[in-house]
């Protein structure tokens, strides 16, 4: 066991941790938020993507001794910023949300994209969100709910 | 859970080459995006990791005096793409890791551990080729320099010593400056995918943007380890540019690849592919040289 400190939604956190912890499974397991999934656990479906210093990563692919002093943000910390709220809300307006599974992740990409390209083209969101699977909407309610948000449709 | 046997930190080189030296059967980490899937798929079962994630000496990109580009191999895909000096001086380089999986594989995988695990499939692989960047390896013995075209002994096999570490991705000035080029990713999807072939080239016009005075051209996926035509840049040397050259090059290459047949694609179609996507790269390299082509 090792100790890690770091940032999970605005709040320090120390934690013990087994060095061949992934991240995901101490925020599901040892934090118990559980918003983050794990889908194919190999970096494929995007279904585990947190913020680690505001870049997303595959948290099941991120050995979590690595998050050493990190500020990793998840599902749980975006309701915490009302303006990043508004991504949950447009996918809910725009129903980008079925089986809610990839949801998540998905947000938390679009979070990532809005950050590096405030105002994207169609391109550019499908661009952004290609690291997330979505097995029931095919994509287009996300796209709308993200070109909605760039374009200030949703309060 | 990893099934890992230990994972250590290594604070400095010198310090990884130490713990390289103490555990002969470790193996290197740093982005993780391949090894922690290769643990994870059972090949690299129980082993213990040497992480080299933390050394901020192996990150960014810099400039020598004599405008020689210097990639960390710690540096991240994004990274890459994001940089100035990349963007300025190496835009198919940037361009063609920005072809890597998707935006979160490309913020954790980074381009030393797609050269040093040694696939023909690396996306940046190709393009490092055509630059003809030196890669800096740094053991026990000291800093040795190898040519990108003799670090590739096989599939998944390269030069690298086993304590040595991929210190620094050089590329000289005279291998970018006043080239266009281009680098075509063929996939069947557009993301999350390993290139079925990947093709990467660079022309130098001559002053008059009419004829070839350089070009370079080089593949994955065409053979065990990514390639370089060799016989076929000589053939363009001062040709004028025009459809008829692409043709030539696009039969010419078939001369110098070998592919094979996976459960990606056959052998017969990834030559299909070596033809057309020399013709498709080097008609757009031509024009991101400056050039015009003459139907």
């Amino acid at each position: 066991m090792t100790k890690l400190h770091c940032v999970i939604n605005d709040e320090p956190v120390t934690v013990d941790i087994p060095e061949d912890a992934t991240l995901l499974m101490i925020l599901r397991d040892v934090l118990h938020l559980t918003g983050t999934k794990e889908g194919c656990g190999e970096g494929d479906c995007g279904a585990c993507t947190v913020l680690v210093n505001g870049k997303s990563v595959n948290s099941c692919l991120f050995p979590a001794v690595q998050a050493e002093n990190c500020c990793i943000m998840t599902i749980e910390g975006v309701e915490k910023h009302p303006e990043l709220a508004r991504v949950q809300k447009a996918f809910v307006d725009y129903g980008a949300v079925q089986c809610g599974f990839c949801s998540p992740g998905m947000i938390m990409s679009t979070i990532a994209l809005l950050d590096k390209i405030p105002h994207p083209t169609e391109a550019e969101i499908r661009r952004g969100l290609s690291g997330n699977i979505c097995r029931c909407t095919g994509y287009q309610a996300m796209v709308d709910a993200v070109t909605a948000l760039s374009e200030g449709k949703v309060t | 859970m990893y099934d890992i046997e230990s994972f250590c930190e290594a604070t400095s080189v010198e310090d990884a080459i130490a713990k390289l030296q103490d555990q002969t059967d470790a193996e290197i980490i740093s982005g993780g995006s391949d090894v922690l899937i290769k643990i994870r798929e059972g090949k690299l079962a129980g082993v213990r990791l040497v992480s080299i994630h933390n050394i901020q000496s192996l990150k960014g990109v810099s400039m020598e005096d004599d405008g020689t580009i210097v990639i960390g191999p710690g540096t991240s895909f994004s990274h890459i793409t994001a940089n100035t000096l990349i963007q300025k001086h190496l835009p198919m380089l940037g361009y063609a890791v920005d072809q890597v999986g998707g935006p979160q594989i490309r913020n954790i995988g980074t381009i030393g551990g797609n050269v040093c695990n040694g696939v023909t499939s690396a996306d940046s692989a190709s393009s490092l080729f055509a630059y003809n960047a030196v890669l800096e390896l740094k053991g026990p013995e000291g800093i040795r320099r190898v040519p990108i075209a003799e670090f590739y002994t096989g599939p998944g096999r390269t030069v690298r010593r086993h304590e040595e570490i991929l210190t620094a991705i050089r590329i000289g000035r005279k291998d970018y400056e006043g080239y266009g080029g281009h680098y075509i990713k063929y996939g069947k999807r557009n993301a999350m995918e390993i290139a079925t072939l990947g093709c990467a080239c660079l022309v130098k016009l001559t002053s008059d943007k009419k004829s070839v005075e350089e070009m370079r051209i080089a593949y994955g996926v065409a053979a065990p380890t990514p390639v370089r035509c060799r016989k076929t840049e000589e053939m363009v040397c001062g040709r004028i540019v025009n459809e008829e050259l692409f043709e030539k090059v696009g039969k010419a290459v078939l001369l110098e690849v070998n592919p094979r047949s996976s459960w990606r694609a056959s052998r017969e179609f990834r030559l299909q592919l070596v033809e057309e996507l020399a013709k498709r790269a080097m008609s757009q390299a031509v024009i991101n040289a400056g050039g015009e082509i003459d139907a």
